[in-house]
């Protein structure tokens, strides 16, 4: 049986043309530039200064606060640079800057054996000190998603092979080419946890990838695969849980309320590693895509410049509009191309001109295909009055903190209204007030 | 005849009720201390919110209570503030009108920008995209949302840089909120000699980012005889107590990021 959930958008299939079938090649570049802050919390600190020898593996930013993870050099060479350089957020970030030795000396792994027979006490200490945080994009640290509260049980590791966005292909080439690595990793999770059941959710537009993965869980312990209708956003955490289990996550609470941990297929490959080999985060698929000579599913070494990768690709095809990293719903916009990818970088897609180009918005003609296509169940075009006239009251009496900012109403709207867009901003200024609020 | 009737039934009803109103009125009158309303006239009547209180009906009210204090509306200056201590019979001690002044100077050609900016607009949107459109990280990005929020027409944007014009500004606050680069202040209208600049980043960045930058060099700190400025996280600040509105300072800065009104 198909699975899905209520609402969403059939956004672009055919920008996964190009990459879908080619199978994943692994580019490494002479120069890496590694932030400190790839993870949701506080950016690590540098622990190596210019000058120094690094290898492979080797912890160059330390863990800080509670959602801490280190950071590992991704090849082996001579530390350039550590200095702050803008990035996708407001504020410049911390960076260092390798030059590779293409010698690839890796520092000593303590790898743990088989994820069957190892102690499960023992896996996830492994998951922080291999930097694992979220791969699918939001870059939670996923030693912390697997740490259940006092009171809290998982029952269910959620596996999001569902890559609903547009341009993506890099989870799907991962599922047909490293399907029993996924698996490992979830057995890992599930028994870090005492989970009793894992499942690994994949859209029905990828039959190859279900098949393999189907393949792959063939005589492993509870772990099986569920077929999911293509729908945008079907990856998305909460929309997930709630298609595979019919569960719904309550406003403001997590999905470990409701007995389920979602782990993307990436960091389940990412965990297994970790578990199996020891070995640190450091590198992941790429699907590199449209205005390109040649787009390509590539391993990349974390903090490959986008630059160097586009290069690989045979360079622009089009006159660059906009460059972003991830799909075009929820992809985030390049200041530049000298900014080196990260560990949640799922894709590289460039848009031509004409692509990247705004379209003026019209006034709203109260048609509520907003209202039909939002997952959460809220009122988009209500909340965007509320937000263009900065009644911020008033927003939040009508949830837009619960807005998961999939796009799916601005992709919908007839009028072009800026829906998204403000319902950032206005999550942006509550959460401000509320912390002004908090520091007096 | 039918007119007549007609004219005589409503006549009455008008009579009747208007009885009961006066009536009424008299009945439940309310004691409603004239005051508020007088000193509600003397206010800004544009229920900012800079005093604090939910608007400018309510600020009296709290005046008349001697919850608020006479001189706690922004709008209405020194002569608002000295009419409503007379109203309540009280002296009223009022400083020097503040003005809020823009400490950008990075117009269109000379703050670098990084990229067009085509989306939403507002400078809260646009600040957290990959550090907003202009290389500075502590520039005015240009989109108005401190526009949006004067209350009294005071702001215009001027090549991509929010101007003030201190005539209309009331020093309500309102702007210095509303802006997520915190580039603008309160300060007194006195204050002339301003440094239009707050980067705090090593002088090599700042001015790659701006040719306008203050990169922190001290020749306008060299230059001032009273002592009046001072340099610190990489940009100069300038003491309003101290300052004697020379304008030495601006003449000798090498960046022109201090500008004499």
């Amino acid at each position: 049986m198909k699975v899905s959930f209520r609402g969403g958008v059939h956004p672009a299939h055919h920008s996964k043309r190009p990459t879908q079938h080619l199978p994943v090649e692994a580019f490494v570049s002479d120069t890496v530039r590694i932030i400190m802050s790839m993870h949701i919390g506080a950016p690590s600190t540098p622990c190596v200064k210019k000058g120094d020898l690094v290898k492979v593996g080797q912890v160059i930013g330390e863990p800080v606060g509670a959602l801490g993870i280190p950071v590992h050099a991704s090849v082996s060479g001579e530390v350039i640079a550590v200095e702050k350089i803008p990035y996708l957020g407001a504020q410049p970030v911390e960076c260092v800057t390798i030059r590779n030795d293409f010698a690839d000396t890796w520092v000593e792994l303590n790898p743990l054996g088989n994820v069957e027979s190892v102690d499960p006490a023992l896996i996830v200490p492994a998951i922080k000190n291999a930097g694992i945080c979220g791969m699918g994009g939001a870059s939670f640290p996923t030693h912390i998603k697997l740490s259940p509260r006092e009171g809290q049980q998982c029952e269910t590791i959620l596996v999001n092979g569902a890559e609903c966005e547009t341009h993506l292909t890099a989870d799907h080439r991962l599922m047909l080419e490293n399907s029993d690595r996924i698996v490992d990793g979830v057995r890992a999770a599930m028994r870090a946890v005492n989970a009793k059941e894992g499942i690994i959710a994949i859209e029905d537009n990828k039959p190859d990838a279900i098949k393999a993965m189907i393949k792959a869980c063939h005589g492993r312990e509870n772990v099986r695969v569920q077929v999911m209708r293509t729908k945008y956003p079907q990856g998305g955490e909460k929309q997930l849980i709630e298609a595979c289990t019919g569960k719904q996550v309550p406003s403001g609470k997590l999905p470990l309320d409701v007995g389920v941990v979602v782990l993307n297929v990436g960091t389940c490959a990412a965990i297994a590693d970790a578990v199996i080999d020891g070995k640190p985060l450091i590198e992941r698929i790429t699907t590199v895509t449209g205005g390109v000579r040649n787009p390509a599913n590539l391993l990349l070494r974390i903090g490959t410049i986008t630059e160097d990768v586009i290069g690989h690709c045979g360079g622009f095809a089009v006159t660059p509009g906009k460059v972003c990293f991830g799909g075009a719903m929820t992809g985030l916009c390049l200041p530049n191309i000298s900014i080196p990818m990260a560990k949640s970088t799922n894709g590289i897609v460039v848009y031509s001109e004409e692509e990247a180009a705004s379209v003026e918005e019209d006034a709203c003609i109260r048609c509520g295909k907003c209202v039909s296509v939002c997952p959460i169940g809220l009122n988009p075009f209500e909340i965007k009055l509320a937000a263009d006239k900065d009644d911020m009251e008033k927003a939040k009496s009508l949830n837009v903190m619960d807005c998961v900012l999939c796009g799916c109403c601005s992709f919908e709207c007839p009028a072009r209204r800026w829906l998204t867009a403000s319902f950032k901003m206005a999550k942006q200024k509550i959460a401000a007030q509320a912390k002004a609020k908090g520091g007096k | 005849m039918t007119i007549l009737y007609a004219a005589l039934c409503l006549g009455a009803l008008g009579l009747v009720f208007g009885l009961v109103l006066t009536f009424a009125s008299k009945k439940f009158h309310v004691e409603v201390d004239e005051r508020v309303e007088q000193v509600k006239a003397c206010t800004g009547q544009a229920n900012c919110g800079a005093c604090g209180y939910a608007g400018c009906e309510a600020f009296a009210q709290a005046v008349v209570e001697g919850k608020a204090k006479p001189n706690g509306c922004a709008p209405a200056g020194a002569e608002g503030a000295r009419k409503i201590g007379e109203i309540m019979g009280v002296a009223v001690e009022t400083g020097e009108r503040n003005v809020a002044r823009v400490l950008c100077n990075g117009v269109k050609g000379v703050a670098k920008e990084t990229s067009r900016y085509d989306g939403y607009r507002s400078c809260v949107v646009a600040a957290d995209i990959a550090g907003g459109p202009k290389a500075c990280r502590f520039s005015c990005i240009g989109l108005g949302d401190c526009m949006d929020h004067c209350a009294f027409n005071a702001i215009s944007m001027v090549d991509g840089v929010a101007h003030i014009n201190a005539d209309l500004c009331t020093a309500c606050g309102a702007c210095v909120n509303a802006c997520p680069r915190s580039v603008i202040k309160l300060m007194p209208i006195s204050q002339k000699v301003i440094v239009r600049c707050r980067n705090s980043d090593m002088a090599r960045v700042a001015r790659e980012s701006c040719m306008r930058a203050c990169i922190g060099c001290g020749r306008c700190k060299k230059e001032c005889k009273y002592d009046a400025i001072v340099v610190e996280n990489g940009f100069a600040r300038i003491d309003p107590e101290k300052c004697t509105r020379c304008g030495e300072c601006a003449k000798v800065c090498p960046c022109n990021c201090i500008t004499v009104e």
